[in-house]
């Protein structure tokens, strides 16, 4: 497969909230929750950002950082399960404020945590076929957990932004491949506004089932084993499950090291995956091997064996602020303010 | 403000769409259509095109809202600033990212996009720039594969809404 990763922006809203401070406002000891969950803080949009705001910020650094005429991009899929409009894509904004319109199709793309990977595989096919030069693939999402729900411990938000095409690769995707089924592990109902979730049932049959058979897969079609990638990537809800699905696999911690970023800023949904391999691509050296999983419920895997080229060791990576950057900063925030930010606080007046 | 007039902002709010004169170089945003600079006005007649700016520069003055603009409740206190541009210009917009202690004129900011307002919970959301801090202002990629395109294309060229 010729088309690879040509760049890649990344972002992350500044503020956070530890779970200590969401388990003192419902009673809970919410620092054994975050070391059970291994997540230290997670992110918190600002009442001005949403997943269209996030997907413009990493897509704009991605641009400038590839040195790409946006009016050379021919699609733009965001991928997202908390897109402000129902009806009126998110892609459409985006397009307009990197400058890409109007000669391009865009679109936005749902699968729970897992719509960004989607998004790649479909710009790798329209670069592929030739209809595109370049193809923009993000994951993004602001989400939220209902209050004192699990999810409310680790739900924070994020965006990364891929730009797929054949010149200048930085990352060459050797093969991609998915696994999905039917399984109601995590959905939201149409007018919903938290997400249900069946308990348990969230992580052997959905998420260690998925991730563990996609991986498997991949590396048995490309004739690879653990020891031959360099860093490995999965899917993120929390901290534990990728370190667990990373050792049923055979990686090391060294491998999981860049590809982990839950635990610093919380579980991004679908830019989970997509801002590990954002870490990654920050750290790595030229010729190294690459393993992205990511997983969205309902449920599905996305796999994707990549290897970085020479490009990347000219790719200007100085740019906009790395995924590290995020990772060590932010400026925290009380619950009360949280609340108000998220617009959980019910307000007066019409 | 109507859908019809932000949607006709939008090259402006989104990409920071501005105007140069090709007779003295003086760039102008809100973009113009004749040249003030000139000595003869009438020579940038024709003579003015289209020129996006950067979104780089620096906090001229600033002032802390406390009694805040419709739609912006939930940002009290925020900093809402000049902004000298790199290129010249300078604009008004609220600088985000930062707490009002914080701010103070040279802040190094850069153009960041956020949502401005929304039209109640069923209209639309109207988007365009604000500014943030940045910890230093490296020089955006000189050469490499930018050269390669045409420079008016890569950057500097206002959008057209669709």
């Amino acid at each position: 497969m010729e088309a690879g990763i040509v760049s890649y922006g990344a972002y992350v809203p500044r503020y956070r909230i530890t779970p200590a401070e969401i388990g003192r406002v419902w009673g809970s000891d919410g620092e054994s929750m975050g070391q059970g969950l291994n997540v230290e803080r997670k992110s918190v949009p600002a009442p001005d950002e949403d997943t269209i705001t996030i997907s413009t910020e990493a897509l704009r650094m991605a641009l400038v950082r590839g040195a790409i005429d946006p009016q050379q991009i021919g699609a733009v899929y965001v991928g997202s399960e908390s897109h402000p409009y129902a009806v009126k894509p998110t892609a459409t904004v985006v397009a307009q404020a990197v400058g890409a319109t109007p000669n391009l199709t865009a679109a936005d793309f749902e699968f729970a945590c897992k719509a960004g990977t989607a998004a790649i595989q479909t710009c790798l096919g329209l670069v592929g076929a030739g209809m595109v030069r370049y193809g923009v693939a993000i994951g993004t999402d602001t989400s939220q957990g209902a209050p004192s729900d699990a999810l409310e411990y680790s739900a924070s938000a994020g965006g990364a932004a891929f730009v797929i095409g054949r010149d200048h690769v930085i990352a060459r995707v050797e093969r991609t491949l998915s696994y999905t089924t039917d399984t109601p592990d995590f959905w939201r109902r149409e007018g919903q506004r938290y997400p249900s979730h069946s308990g348990r049932f969230t992580g052997e049959p959905a998420y260690f089932r998925h991730e563990t058979e996609c991986a498997r897969r991949i590396m048995e079609a490309s004739g690879t084993e653990p020891k031959d990638y360099a860093h490995v990537v999965f899917h993120q809800p929390n901290g534990k499950f990728p370190q667990r699905v990373g050792k049923q696999l055979g990686f090391s911690d060294a491998q999981m090291r860049y590809g982990l970023v839950t635990p610093y800023i919380g579980n991004t949904y679908s830019a989970a995956a997509l801002l590990g391999l954002a870490n990654v691509l920050d750290h790595a050296g030229p010729g190294e091997r690459v393993l992205v999983v990511g997983y969205g419920s309902g449920a599905g895997s996305d796999a994707f064996d990549l290897t970085t080229t020479d490009e990347l060791a000219r790719f200007d990576r100085s740019f906009g602020r790395p995924v590290q950057y995020h990772l060590d900063h932010g400026t925290e925030l009380s619950y009360a303010v949280y609340a108000k930010f998220r617009g959980k606080i019910q307000m007066g007046g019409s | 403000m109507s859908i019809a007039r932000f949607w006709r902002e939008t090259p402006r709010r989104y990409n920071l769409g501005g105007s140069r004169c090709t007779t003295c170089g003086t760039v102008y945003f809100p973009p113009r259509l004749v040249c003030p600079t000139c000595t003869h006005h009438r020579q940038s007649i024709g003579k003015m095109v289209p020129f996006q700016l950067s979104g780089d520069g620096e906090v001229f003055s600033f002032t802390i809202v406390h009694d805040p603009a419709e739609g912006f409740e939930m940002q009290v206190p925020y900093v809402v600033a000049l902004v000298r541009t790199v290129e010249g210009p300078i604009l008004t917009g609220q600088v985000v990212d930062i707490g009002p202690e914080e701010a103070r004129i040279g802040l190094k900011v850069r153009a960041t996009f956020r949502k401005l307002r929304e039209e109640g919970k069923a209209g639309v959301i109207h988007y365009g720039y604000k500014f943030a801090p940045v910890d230093e202002l490296p020089e955006r990629p000189p050469a490499g594969r930018l050269a390669e395109a045409p420079a008016e294309t890569a950057r500097g060229e206002d959008r057209a809404p669709a």
